[in-house]
């Protein structure tokens, strides 16, 4: 039986951008390797917790969204729960509305992403254009 | 003396209307309550942090056990406090 599930954890805001990067693809290794599917994945960056975790003010939020058998959320939170990196975890299985809440999310901030892309896109070739006119 | 049956006031007197509440969820047409998005679950709590009752925010039964999970998972996330001051 697969389930959908959501995932965040924060990690300790010492670590650097290639440990980070080491420490989410153990995960997603995790995930693949026991047979779930990635379906998305998110990087919050560092920020500010709302209060001390291990005396720590700050850390780096990941959201990962897969698919898997349900067992597996116990093997993910043992890892989960070993890794010193980790400061808190968080897993979550989506019901039908909240699936239908991921979508949108995902769709409404790929837009958003596009939608601020696109006018510094705009604004670069007219930026040089001026610089062209100014030239001339 | 046309009719002194009839009642007059100086000052029209006042009726308290009050505004009926209602569940902003139901309105809306919100079927899930994020617990990523602490801004929107700061309108369900004091300045405490502590989640409204429902006679204040009107929500229905239905959407407050589902916003009061989300205000615990955010807790827990670090996204809100345990406790506060001055939250708003």
């Amino acid at each position: 039986m697969i389930k959908q599930y959501e995932t965040v954890f924060i990690a300790t805001p010492v670590l650097s951008d290639i440990q980070m990067k080491e420490a989410v693809a153990k995960y997603t290794k995790l995930i693949t390797d026991n047979g779930g599917e990635i379906v998305y994945e998110e990087d919050w960056g560092l920020k500010q917790l709302a209060y001390p975790i291990q005396h720590k003010t700050s850390g780096f939020y990941y959201l990962i969204e897969f698919k898997a058998d349900p067992q597996f959320v116990g093997t993910l939170e043992t890892q989960y729960h070993r890794d010193e990196r980790i400061l808190r975890y968080l897993t979550v299985s989506l019901d039908k509305n909240a699936v239908a809440y991921a979508e949108h999310r995902r769709q409404t901030r790929a837009a958003k992403a596009a939608a601020a892309a696109a006018p510094k896109a705009e604004e670069a070739p007219a930026a040089e254009a001026e610089a062209e006119v100014n030239a001339e | 003396m046309a009719n002194n049956n009839e009642i007059r006031y100086l000052n029209p007197p006042t009726v308290e209307v009050r505004k009926k509440k209602y569940c902003r969820f139901k309105k809306a047409g919100i079927k899930y309550v994020d617990y990523k998005d602490p801004e929107f679950l700061k309108k369900f709590l004091n300045e405490q942090g502590k989640i409204l009752p429902r006679r204040i925010t009107g929500t229905s039964l239905k959407f407050q056990r589902k916003v009061a999970q989300a205000v615990k998972r955010a807790r827990s996330l670090a996204l809100l406090p345990y406790v506060t001051d001055l939250l708003k």
